[in-house]
């Protein structure tokens, strides 16, 4: 299976997880501070900075381009519950 | 009307605030409890605000939807439902958007305007999918002709969704439940009512401290703001020296304790319970081992040394907590969830969390701390320790360590921990992390 290294800065931790798996079910086992609310991509308490390896995360959706607008989100805010890991990438909370 | 007259318990007339801008809201004398967390000693006002201009009148603002009666008898006094052309909505909590709907239905012109963020909320209060409505931003604005509504967007006061809304012509701040309070006096204005002074305190401490960083985000776009009328949802009209208000706000939003720490110090906070002092003897070491990194200030508290308000104080300023608990039938002890639990009314995001504790058998205490910790959105960079009932000297060493790591993650000196993801897993399924 594919890996990729996804590294949560404020904790100093990286972890070397399959390809596909989205941020938040990392975080929330190694206790990083990127922590959610709803899970369903609905009330934006997951936002992420993507510090490193914007395009190593799957393409927003729809719905979750909708969340980082209505919040205002900067350019490389994402939502930990939606983006999948494809590459290394490196985070930190909003 | 002569202002030592107004009583608004016996008429249901409008009250000015001007010759152009009313106060239309209504009394809730005898509400004692509000939302489950506020007490409310003489009850509580909803107020809503209708201003005129030579092209059509706004509201801003409803009420409660059991004192829409109230609301519209006032509103019916200076003004037609057809004359309605804007309505604004600072803040969607029900005490405030229960009128809306049938105000809407009454005032067909009306275009609602709503910050971006209450849009959500908007939908699944009104459950209808077709309103009538506008987002808005910072200097936005909103003619009524010869009177102009720009709004501030001022979220998390105390809602993702809230805003407000300053009348340029007359330098009126409807501001939403900023500067509010729960107090309720028919005289209204704030040089007529009762003393209210613990009220605006109680309401910013519950309702506005756990955002403080917004607060003082607010306060950059309401200070450079001239004000002739401070007029919240809740509470007096601020007619008297309102910027006092602001300024009020500007100190409770202010931190004390970082004025007295060196520039780049951190502080870190220890606070345990024990029984047999075995957990005592641990934080004692951890103590010592956190003070031994450079620009940490580190303190050390016996839970049942003090009260919880003092202790919340405390955190609310710090940059890294650390509980330690024994286990105690499966669970760590009371004291611990006091002040855990006490802390939804400031901010702890992003705050460094740890725990420690002795235990007998389970050891439970440490990771459930750790969840509530977590839960609260601390980072906890250091996985817990917990030693089996009394420490030894190699023990002790290790909390000693614990300590260092602790205060190199505040100053962010930890090295990155590089692990597997089935590691993460098995430390899951074991409940200890190692990492």
């Amino acid at each position: 299976m594919a890996k990729a290294n996804l590294t949560f800065k404020d904790i100093g931790l990286t972890v070397s997880v399959p390809v596909g798996v989205r941020v938040i079910e990392i975080s929330e086992k190694v206790g990083a501070g990127v922590v959610y609310g709803c899970r369903e991509g609905d009330c934006g308490t997951c936002m992420m900075k993507v510090e490193e390896g914007w395009d190593n995360l799957s393409t927003p959706t729809i719905i979750e381009d909708k969340v980082l607008k209505d919040n205002l989100a900067g350019r490389h805010y994402r939502l930990a519950c939606q983006a999948q890991i494809i590459g290394d990438v490196t985070v930190s909370p909003a | 009307m002569n202002v030592k007259d107004i009583d608004v318990s016996k008429i249901q007339d409008a009250v000015a605030l001007s010759d152009r801008v009313y106060w239309v809201g209504a009394l809730d004398p005898h509400l004692r409890n509000f939302d489950i967390i506020l007490k409310t000693a003489n009850g509580t006002t909803y107020n809503s605000y209708l201003v005129r201009g030579d092209q059509g009148v706004a509201v801003i603002d409803t009420v409660k939807e059991q004192f829409s009666e109230e609301f519209f008898t006032r509103l019916e006094s200076v003004a037609d439902y057809s004359e309605i052309k804007i309505i604004v909505l600072n803040h969607l909590e029900p005490d405030h958007s229960g009128a809306l709907p049938e105000l809407m239905r009454r005032a067909p012109l009306a275009k609602l305007y709503i910050s971006q963020k209450a849009q959500l909320m908007l939908k699944a209060l009104l459950k209808r999918d077709e309103l009538n409505y506008e987002t808005v931003l910072t200097d936005d604005r909103v003619s009524l002709g010869d009177r102009t509504l720009r709004f501030l967007h001022t979220p998390y006061l105390h809602w993702p969704d809230t805003q407000c809304t300053y009348l340029e012509e007359e330098h009126i701040l409807f501001s939403g439940d900023v500067f509010g309070c729960h107090f309720c006096d028919s005289r209204l204005f704030n040089d007529k009512v009762g003393d209210f002074r613990f009220s605006f305190e109680y309401y910013y401490a519950h309702i506005m401290r756990p955002f403080k960083r917004y607060v003082l985000q607010a306060l950059e776009l309401i200070d450079p703001l001239k004000l002739n009328v401070i007029a919240p949802t809740h509470g007096p009209i601020l007619r008297d020296k309102p910027r006092d208000y602001v300024r009020r706000f500007r100190e409770l939003a202010s931190s004390g304790l970082h004025r007295e720490l060196n520039e780049n110090e951190k502080s870190l906070l220890i606070f345990y319970i024990s029984s047999y002092g075995n957990t005592a003897r641990m934080a004692e070491a951890i103590y010592s081992g956190a003070g031994m990194i450079d620009g940490v200030r580190v303190s050390l508290y016996d839970l049942e040394g003090s009260d919880i308000t003092s202790f919340v104080d405390l955190i609310e300023e710090a940059d890294g907590i650390v509980f330690g608990s024994p286990t105690i039938n499966g669970d760590a002890a009371k004291p611990v969830w006091d002040l855990l639990s006490s802390l939804a009314v400031i901010n702890t995001t992003g705050k460094l969390g740890a725990a420690f504790g002795s235990f007998g058998w389970s050891g439970e205490a440490v990771r459930m701390m750790e969840d509530r910790m977590r839960g609260l959105k601390l980072r906890l960079p250091v996985p817990g320790v917990r030693i089996k009932l009394i420490p030894t000297d190699e023990e002790l060493a290790a909390c000693k360590q614990f300590g260092q790591q602790i205060s190199k993650a505040l100053k962010g000196e930890l090295e990155t921990t590089i692990v597997s993801f089935e590691q993460v897993l098995q430390a899951e399924q074991e409940n200890v992390r190692s990492f």
